[in-house]
């Protein structure tokens, strides 16, 4: 009996959430009593030293499915990987994190695998009756428990919802080989576009956004000095995107990305219901709006009012000079 | 080309959200319902797609009769007809073993639906019907053309996009921009009024999750307002009470 985790990595290093997914893997593990709890890697973009450093999230074993052909995310043929590694493993659960490519990978192996899913789940189950995670809902309006009846289960955690563990010990990397044919490979990749910016929107702990308050795309400098300050990544709101001032991956909302980091700064944004909507799992929201009507200032735990030209500029200062 | 659009029937973004019978049963007191704002730009592709290369559009809901408005909204954005599986939606594995029997005797050449629905969030179900039918199924998909029978379409991944080829038939879970929104016009909205909606009754009951109540997060308090003036006061906060410097 195991516990998988499947690791995602992005630039040759293992991705924060899945840090996370590992760290819930292990609490998991000690409440239900398992012995093992397994890291699996797929593709070769990532170095034994950087997967064995695992064990310090609490994985005991990691297990690689180094085929250079896996280097990108083909969701069958990650399917076929994760199920076949299940099985092998004998995991009862998958844990991994909720994002573009584990939401289609997870579906799919819960139908393979015949494993229940749940997927945003913010907290460690209830074991008190059956096995019940809690899962947010409602773009993070509500949260709901949910009983999951199978004997495999798939738990996809959200984002920023799980404190990284970071006690444990390096542990040795193996090597595993999953036979793969021409099926699982039926969706071609044929161009990776990086967004710019050194911090990942979806990923960041600190997320800086602006709105039309901005006046246009030529003021967007103070975010990002702002954002650079503060090591954050930088959003907008949808009329913003829409208007083709930011490109559409910053678009924080309802329909665009939806964000949980522990700070969100909402520039020139009053706030409205689907941008409130995409960021209201963040921990702290500090708005900045000359309009003190501004609905945002409902939202948020600290608030300025003023005029973001006179106000950003200072406070990038202030924050320098702290 | 045939062109399945499966809608689901979600509160509207702006509803109050609530719940009722000790927290297991959501309170729909003044709530309106929409087409799920994903399924919305899936279906408004479809149209597009339509206009395009001729064909059709069918609509797919999995719902109670009460979901009839909102797939007649459907009709009147664009498609055809519609076709309405008779039961509450369970799970996602429930709603994904109803399409996937619809996908299986209907023939078509491709199968679009939101990347997930705005209730609960799960973005499951193309993954689970792809799986189901043996078909490769795509998501998020922010861009997708059609050239005979591949498809060219983009997939919003963390910090970018990825770029990919498919032979048509397969699956998509869409977002925007992958099309302009479409609003019902009054042309619309009056053909759709006699447009063909076929009711089947659900095949099986089979389910693996079961919902048993619900939580709403803690009340927010109060926001500390800071004088413009005294930006030092922001920065006191963020490193002792929110801890980021």
């Amino acid at each position: 009996m195991s516990i998988l985790v499947f690791v995602e990595n992005a630039d040759g290093e293992v991705k924060k959430t899945s840090h996370e997914a590992i760290s819930y893997a292990a609490a998991l593990a000690e409440k239900l009593g398992e012995q093992e709890v397994i890291a699996l890697s797929i593709g070769t973009e990532v170095n034994d030293d950087t997967l064995a450093a695992l064990g310090k999230n609490g994985a005991t074993k990691i297990v690689n499915v180094a085929d250079e052909k896996l280097n990108q995310g083909v969701i069958q043929a990650y399917t076929t990987v994760i199920t076949q590694v299940m099985e092998k493993t004998n995991a009862t659960h998958l844990v991994l994190a909720k994002s573009s490519l584990g939401d289609p990978v997870a579906a799919r192996v819960a139908i393979k695998a015949n494993a229940a899913l749940a997927s945003n789940v913010v907290a460690l189950p209830d074991l008190s009756e059956g096995f019940k995670v809690k899962r947010s809902i409602y773009t993070g309006k509500a949260f709901a428990w949910m009983s999951l009846s199978t004997e495999k289960k798939i738990i996809a955690i959200k984002k920023n919802a799980i404190e990284v563990k970071e006690d444990g010990s390096d542990v040795t990397v193996e090597r595993l080989e999953v036979p793969l044919d021409e099926n699982d490979f039926n969706v071609n990749i044929t161009k990776t576009e990086k967004a710019e910016g050194d911090v990942l929107l979806p990923e960041a702990d600190i997320v800086v956004s602006g709105g039309r308050g901005l006046k246009g795309p030529e003021n967007w400098q103070m975010i990002e000095d702002l954002a650079k300050t503060l090591g954050a990544a930088t959003g907008c709101s949808k009329p913003v995107s829409d208007m083709n001032w930011r490109p559409h991956h910053e678009h924080v909302g309802q329909t665009g990305v939806k964000v949980s980091p522990t700070l969100y700064i909402a520039i020139g944004i009053s706030g409205a219901i689907q941008h409130l909507a995409g960021v209201n799992s963040s921990k702290y929201i500090i708005v900045i709006n000359k309009d003190p009507e501004a609905p945002f200032f409902k939202a948020a735990d600290y608030g300025i009012v003023g005029d973001a030209f006179e106000v950003v500029p200072k406070l990038t200062e202030a924050i320098k000079a702290s | 080309m045939k062109i399945l659009v499966c809608i689901t029937h979600v509160p509207d973004t702006t509803s109050k959200i609530a719940f009722t019978d000790n927290n297991t049963k959501f309170d729909t007191t003044g709530v309106q319902f929409i087409i799920g704002p994903y399924d919305d730009y899936a279906l408004a592709r479809a149209v597009e797609l339509k206009e395009q290369h001729g064909g059709s559009v069918t609509l797919l809901n999995v719902g109670t009769s009460a979901t009839e408005p909102t797939i007649r909204k459907g009709l009147a954005i664009g498609a055809d007809d519609a076709i309405r599986i008779n039961a509450e939606p369970k799970d996602a594995f429930f709603v994904a073993k109803q399409i996937a029997k619809v996908v299986q005797e209907g023939n078509y050449d491709l199968i679009l639906m939101g990347r997930e629905s705005i209730d609960y969030n799960g973005g499951q179900v193309h993954g689970m019907v792809g799986e189901l039918v043996g078909l490769p199924s795509i998501a998020p998909v922010m861009q997708l053309e059609i050239e005979g029978d591949t498809a060219k379409l983009a997939r919003e991944i963390e910090g970018g996009k990825e770029f990919l080829e498919a032979k048509l038939p397969f699956i998509a879970g869409c977002q925007e921009p992958i099309a302009e929104w479409k609003i019902p016009n009054m042309r619309g909205i009056m053909t759709a009024r006699k447009k063909p909606l076929e009711v089947k009754e659900p095949s099986g009951d089979e389910q693996m999750t079961t919902t048993i109540s619900y939580e709403m997060p803690p009340a927010k308090g109060e926001v500390k307002m800071i004088d413009p003036e005294q930006v030092e006061a922001l920065v006191k906060a963020l490193k002792n009470d929110i801890k980021v410097l």
